[in-house]
């Protein structure tokens, strides 16, 4: 008994630091629309800031000073991003916000590098509360009971915030109606900063204290930013008695799962999840998002052009230049090309459902990733051949798109986003936590090509020719029937269903043929590489995609190619400085706010500006946009 | 006092608004009328800038608001009533009225919510319900009070009378004569030309986005081939 009572503390105390970051994220969300994804940055920077105040301010009044002080300077600085970075594309499709709140994330992650160093920093323990006390037979860390009363106070503070003062009421109503709230006299950057500075506080303080039991490391950002998005899908979104009971629920079943199946802890939430969704997509307390009603979908694309014979020809002189590079490159340069055309591979399968079908993916490292282990596993366990291994692959990635997909792709927009995030996350845990057959952090080594493809140039004619295959293929079914159904459910999903199309399933059909093509490139990585570690199933692999897809231009057939090539030159030069992912991210944010249309759009807008006839009506449309 | 001179609006490509310009003097009730998607509601939501008028110029007690964000102009004491009522249904009634709430402004009555209860007496039992358990005639009601909470001096009403049972028409015909009395100047949409002779001094009917006929309520009484044309009956 006294067991069970220390354990359900124990929960309540780790939910905490949960319940605090997912209530900020949801406050942000409710009123801006906006899911911030460098939320997890927050919390991180909350326990740096915090563990640097602490060794300034001593003693008992400065602990809990610092602990404040840092909840302060966070929600400064998601201030500081609210205005600087979110501002100028609040009427940018939800898209261009995910990418923008990513690149926050990478500037984050190099600034805390370059302030605290890359070691794990160990919190001071809470002056006062460094003891244990007895329930029974059974000890309980004193300062567990802090973190419980913590998140009681915040609760009960929120309530009266949201209750009881005009902002609260206001922030309430701008949940519900933003711009009738406008017209009613509110000025509403007030409220999204004022959000944004208290969701970001929240989240500071959820860092900094949990400072004495978690520390403070680099890995805090995307470690948290799994199980926010899994307490607030089931939740509700904006909900914040939802994030309170499902930060309960998290935390409580993965105490319990340590002591019962100590294996499966990280699985277990997302198992929680997918439960609470199947019976109510929208969690617990949320409701349903009703499409469009917030006005980011951006303004309608320009129907497919057929292939111009101009870029058939430039399209086969690409394969001719491709095919020749060998007798004139280096074995570098093969190695980098077949970099290119993997990514290439992997973010075209990406833009056939985010581009043509709407649906923004953020975990489609799952599939790429999940491709390479199948194909990795299989040679490892049954002594498979290459060919067989990437015959196979695909398959198993397909699968793996059939059931996330069977989840998500009842869920639309941020939802959808934070949801494959989410799974991606279970696949990438699979592989983290199941030692004896992923090898764990270890990695699988040693899984090289047969013998024929085995030289570098072989292997770059074989990823040439697989890789270019399947770019084609994904290309081809764009202008096929199910690539115009699956255009048609993006840009009106009730149109689509009265002209007797079952959106959800082409959706469906759509993530799994692009799971399975992303699978494939997975499986040229693994063999190119030789080896695979989990980190190829990591929220920053889903978001190579998305950048590269994000930079040629979403609404552009090619971009994901020019974002490809781009991406893999630019990493392979930017990985060369040590604070890359501070160039890179800054870059991002750069891109976002003043290239939406991304490096496609840039050479079209060259082309309108100094050759052919400028297009009147495209005018016409910025202009009314 | 209010002023359109030659708007052009759209949505997204569709040109909705064609170079429309009308006038509203101090203390008049001006009925704005016209069939189903005519524009009247698009007429309102430009003052309001709810959308954006491509061109043209919208002045308000001689200040150009054209390009001022909705909540400048409702800092200006202009109140906008929205056909859809838009009620914050997660928010009680009297949270409802703090929304709406500014501060008091001069040369326009000032509105507390005990005050609001006494013009609508409907709401006062039920201050504490949620706005989304409300019906259809206490939601006018509410969304009307909501908008007077901001104390305007000029009121639009986005087809106040749309979709209510006879009795609360004539409460809601009611209110806005009283309203009138205090001082306010009022521009309404209206389907309905019964409920216009009620309330209004003047009319505009408006066709395809574009100003038809412009004249005093009795002179459209009178003019039936005008009636006829423009107005369903
Ligand atoms: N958000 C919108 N997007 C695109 N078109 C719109 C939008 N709102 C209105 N329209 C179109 O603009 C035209 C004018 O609409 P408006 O709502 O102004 O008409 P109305 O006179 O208020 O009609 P009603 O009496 O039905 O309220 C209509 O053809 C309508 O279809
Ligand atoms: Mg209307």
């Amino acid at each position: 008994m006294d067991f069970f009572i220390v354990q359900i503390l124990t929960g309540l105390s780790n939910a905490a630091a949960l319940f605090l970051v997912a209530s900020g994220l949801s406050i942000i969300f409710g009123v801006t629309r906006v899911v911030n994804f460098s939320h997890g940055s927050f919390y991180m920077l909350g326990a740096f800031i915090a563990y640097s105040l602490m060794t300034v301010l001593p003693g008992f009044i400065g602990f809990w000073a610092s602990i404040l002080l840092a909840g302060v300077a966070v929600g400064v600085i998601g201030l500081i991003v609210e205005l600087g970075v979110l501002r100028p594309i609040y009427k940018s499709p939800e898209l261009f916000q995910l990418v923008a709140t990513f690149g926050v994330i990478l500037v984050i992650q190099d600034l805390a590098l370059l302030i605290w160093g890359p070691d794990d920093l160990i919190g001071q323990r809470a002056p006062g509360f460094e003891g244990v006390v007895k329930i029974g037979d059974q000890l309980l860390p004193s300062y567990d009971l802090v973190l419980i009363f913590l998140s009681f106070l915040v609760l009960g503070g929120l309530w009266f915030l949201f209750n009881k003062t005009r902002v609260g009421i206001l922030v309430r109503a701008a949940t519900q109606d933003r711009e009738m709230v406008g017209a009613l006299g509110v000025n509403q950057s007030w409220l999204f900063s004022g959000v944004f500075f208290l969701g970001s506080a929240l989240a500071g303080i959820g860092g900094a204290a949990q400072l004495p039991k978690g520390g403070a490391d680099l890995l805090m950002d995307f470690n948290i930013l799994a199980p926010v998005f899994v307490v607030v899908v089931i939740g509700g979104m904006g909900s914040i008695p939802g994030a309170f009971v499902a930060a309960l629920l998290i935390s409580e079943l993965n105490v319990f799962g340590v002591q019962f199946l100590p294996q499966s802890t990280l699985v277990l939430m997302f198992v929680v999840m997918a439960v609470v969704l199947i019976f109510r997509p929208w969690g617990l307390f949320g409701r349903p998002e009703i499409v469009g009603s917030h006005g980011s979908q951006g303004p309608p694309e320009a129907p497919l052009r057929a292939f111009s014979g101009r870029l058939w020809l430039a399209l086969a002189a690409a394969v001719i230049a491709l095919t020749a590079v060998p007798f004139f490159g280096g074995t570098f340069l093969q190695v980098l090309l077949a970099d290119v055309i993997i990514a290439c591979l992997f973010a075209t399968s990406l833009h056939f459902i985010l581009g043509l079908g709407g649906l923004v993916s953020f975990g489609h490292a799952a599939t790429f990733g999940g491709g390479a282990y199948a194909a990795a596993l299989l040679v490892q366990f049954s002594g498979a051949s290459m060919e067989l291994a990437m015959l196979f692959a695909p398959f198993a990635a397909g699968l793996l798109a059939l059931v996330i997909g069977w989840f998500c792709v009842r869920l639309s927009g941020v939802y959808f986003a934070m949801l494959t995030l989410a799974f991606a996350q279970v696949v990438w845990s699979v592989a983290f936590q199941w030692g004896e057959v992923t090898g764990g952090d270890d990695g699988i080594l040693g899984i090289w090509p047969s013998a024929w493809a085995s030289g570098t140039t072989a292997y770059y004619y074989l990823v040439l020719t697989v890789g270019l295959s399947g770019i084609a293929t994904l290309l081809f079914m764009a202008y096929t029937p199910f690539g115009y159904a699956l255009r048609g459910g993006r840009d009106s999903a009730l149109r689509s269903e009265a002209i007797g199309i079952n959106v959800r399933l082409v959706q469906w059909s759509a993530f799994i043929f692009a799971g399975f093509m992303s699978g494939l490139a997975g499986a040229l990585f693994v063999f190119a590489k030789g080896s695979i570690f989990p980190t190829e199933l990591e929220i920053a692999r889903s978001f190579d995609a998305l950048i590269i897809v994000f930079l040629g231009g979403v609404q552009s057939l090619f971009g994901p190619l020019a974002g490809g090539v781009v991406f893999t030159l630019l990493q392979d030069w930017l990985s060369r400085f040590e604070y890359w992912r501070l160039f890179l991210g800054l870059m991002i944010i750069g891109i976002v706010i003043l290239l939406p249309n991304g490096l496609v759009g840039v050479g079209q807008w060259l082309r309108g500006r100094f050759g052919g006839p400028s297009n009147k009506l495209e005018e016409a449309q910025e202009e009314a946009g | 006092m209010l002023e359109l001179e030659r708007i052009n609006t759209f949505y997204g490509r569709a040109h909705i608004l064609h170079d429309l310009s009308l006038s509203v003097s101090d203390g008049e009730v001006v009925a704005l009328l016209g069939r189903n998607g005519a524009g009247k509601s698009t007429t309102l939501k430009s003052i309001m800038r709810l959308v954006g008028a491509q061109s043209g110029r919208i002045t308000y007690g001689g200040q150009d608001i054209t390009a001022l964000p909705a909540h400048r102009i409702a800092k200006l004491g202009m109140g906008y009533v929205p056909e859809e009522r838009r009620i914050f249904t997660d928010l009680t009634i009297l949270e409802n009225l703090e929304v709406g709430r500014q501060p008091p402004r001069q040369g326009a009555p000032d509105w507390t919510p005990e005050k609001l209860f006494e013009l609508f007496p409907n709401l006062e039992e039920r201050r504490n319900n949620l706005g989304g358990a409300m019906s259809g005639g206490e939601q006018q009601m509410l969304t009307i009070a909501r908008t007077l909470m901001g104390n305007p001096k000029f009121l639009l009403l986005d087809e106040p009378s749309e979709g209510l049972a006879p009795v609360i028409v004539e409460q809601v015909a009611f209110t806005i004569r009283e309203l009138k009395k205090l001082g306010l100047t009022i521009l309404l949409s209206e389907q309905n030309l019964h409920f216009a002779k009620l309330v209004a001094d003047r009319a505009y009917i408006i066709e395809r986005g574009a100003v038809q006929y412009d004249g005093t309520i009795e002179e459209l009484e009178r003019d039936e081939a005008v009636r006829n044309a423009y107005l369903s009956v």
